[in-house]
């Protein structure tokens, strides 16, 4: 591989960019691989990726039945965020943030990683409670935010609207540290350091069974043949029931459509990110100037990658509302994406009844933040069989009852 | 847009009329159940990608529960039928097998 830097981008403009490697190999698959990983979005790649950074598994293929960070890894708002109110949650949301620092570098791949801060609004006295809880729960946890007031929140975000309609802005959860990144530079990047470990990434390669033998996993079967594996990893997102059903469990999780849209370009106006969840809408502006707009999920499930007008309506209605500059923006582009919701919106990152097959999904309306940490927390799953990180997350809390109950603090109306 | 149809009031209207309730037909399981039955009923949820049965309330209408057939890919709804039923009428069973010969939910096909 080689290496991205000002020298390269300078010997390239000098002989037409003529010199440029692709950035990761597509081979055929091989018969077997000691890890299979399904799904190729952020949380596979980076879970296959750590599998070889970290615990040094390379004869690792990541199989994928669209195209690479063609889900929500592309269809997200990208937001990086780890102000969680439980334990469990702040611990490996801080710990994907705290990866993202470092992503560029790591991956020699510019992610744009930015962190530009990132506020909740508190507009009922509810809510100001909740996020003052919130942020004494992330001072204990090592998670820096803070309470501002309505004062601070105007400061640092002067096209908003304190007095709207419906509700007042009363103040705001700061974390300082979260922002955004690329969403698609992180799926690239991820690839591009599998492959050059020597991982195959396989596109429109899609499972369409799972072979188990004695209650163990065994391999796929896929639309390229049969592929043998020791470890399988899904990491599917909102088709997860689907595979789990080839694997014969079941699992706590129902799919939905959430989607998103972002405005034609105007000049910078936001410099940090705005989640208004009493309204239910939050916004951010992107590097091109696009205001990027994160709306509800369907009620229903469903399979669609669409959305529907009246989620769009409301959205649009709550950002009116709060940031009244925006009402005669052009919406340039929809998007949906499947979701997978579990009970108590955390995610399950867990072994399962069948032996070698690890799942890691659930992650619902809030992924993108999570990826780093979320591959690192998965890559230990699958290579010890066990993680600080992970413990919490699995699939059989429903039944005891241990439920890490972040319904409030996804900061999504559900 | 998903258009869904009242088996009591007999009134058409699009989803922002109606509230969806989750999945249909399930088996209640309450104390003195088994760890995992009770686990089924309250957070294990069918969640296939096709056929689906569930739970719809007219809210902005009669204000009634009942049961609707709906694919989750297409939206297309292969009927609704009243909530005081255990089983899909046959009707609505043939509508689905006609455009998804080979289905099954759970115990019906």
């Amino acid at each position: 591989m080689k290496r991205y830097s000002v020298f390269a981008v300078a010997r390239e403009a000098l002989r037409h960019h003529t010199g440029w490697e692709r950035a990761w190999r597509s081979p055929e698959p091989k018969k077997k691989y000691d890890a299979i990983i399904v799904g190729a979005g952020g949380h596979g790649l980076a879970t296959a990726y750590y599998l070889g950074v970290n615990h040094g598994i390379r004869n690792v293929a990541i199989l994928e039945k669209g195209w690479l960070g063609g889900g929500n890894t592309g269809r997200n708002t990208t937001i990086i965020r780890s102000n969680y109110l439980q334990d469990p949650s702040a611990a490996i949301y801080e710990k994907a943030r705290s990866l993202y620092e470092t992503m560029s570098q790591d991956l020699n791949m510019n992610v744009m990683f930015s962190p530009r801060g990132l506020i909740m609004l508190a507009q009922t006295h509810h809510e100001v409670r909740g996020y003052q809880r919130t942020a004494h729960a992330n001072s204990l946890q090592g998670v820096e935010t803070q309470f501002i007031s309505r004062e601070k929140v105007k400061e640092l975000v002067p096209i908003i609207n304190l007095d709207g309609p419906r509700y007042p802005v009363l103040g705001g959860l700061l974390q300082k540290r979260g922002g955004t990144a690329r969403h698609d530079a992180v799926a690239w990047g991820y690839a591009r350091a599998c492959s050059a470990m020597g991982m195959d990434v396989i596109q429109k390669c899609e499972v369409t069974g799972v072979r188990t033998q004695g209650g163990k996993v065994v391999g796929v079967s896929t639309n390229k043949g049969d592929i043998d594996c020791d470890k399988l990893g899904m990491v599917v997102a909102g088709h997860t029931s689907v595979l789990a059903e080839m694997a014969g469990f079941r699992l706590p999780i129902e799919s939905v459509a959430l989607q998103a849209l972002v405005s034609e370009p105007i000049k910078p106006c936001m410099d940090v990110v705005v989640m208004a969840n009493t309204v239910h809408g939050y916004m951010s502006q992107s590097d091109k100037g696009e205001m990027v707009i994160g709306g509800g999920t369907d009620g229903f499930n469903n399979y669609t990658q669409r959305g529907s007008f009246h989620h769009i309506e409301e959205t649009v209605r709550a950002l009116n509302e709060t940031f009244p500059m925006i009402s005669r923006l052009k919406m340039l582009r929809q998007w949906g994406g499947i979701v997978d919701m579990t009970g108590d919106r955390s995610p399950i990152l867990s072994k399962t009844p069948v032996d070698g097959i690890f799942v890691n999904c659930g992650w619902g309306t809030g992924g993108f933040k999570a990826i780093p940490g979320s591959g690192w927390a998965m890559a230990e799953l699958m290579a010890k069989g066990h993680s600080p990180l992970t413990e919490e997350f699995n699939m059989y809390r429903f039944r005891e009852g241990k439920f890490i109950d972040e319904s409030v603090a996804a900061g999504v109306a559900h | 847009m998903l258009t869904l149809t009242c088996p009591y009031c007999g009134v058409s209207g699009e989803e922002t009329e109606f509230h969806a309730g989750g999945e249909a037909h399930l088996k209640r399981f309450g104390p003195g159940s088994s760890d995992e039955d009770f686990e089924g009923y309250l957070f294990v949820r069918e969640n296939q990608k096709g056929v689906h049965f569930e739970r719809w309330r007219h809210v902005y209408g009669c204000g009634k529960w009942f049961l609707a057939a709906r694919d989750t890919v297409s939206l297309e709804v292969y009927g609704t039928y009243p909530a005081q039923t255990t089983e899909p009428p046959q009707a609505i069973k043939d509508a689905i097998t006609a455009k998804q010969p080979g289905w099954s939910w759970r115990d019906f096909k």
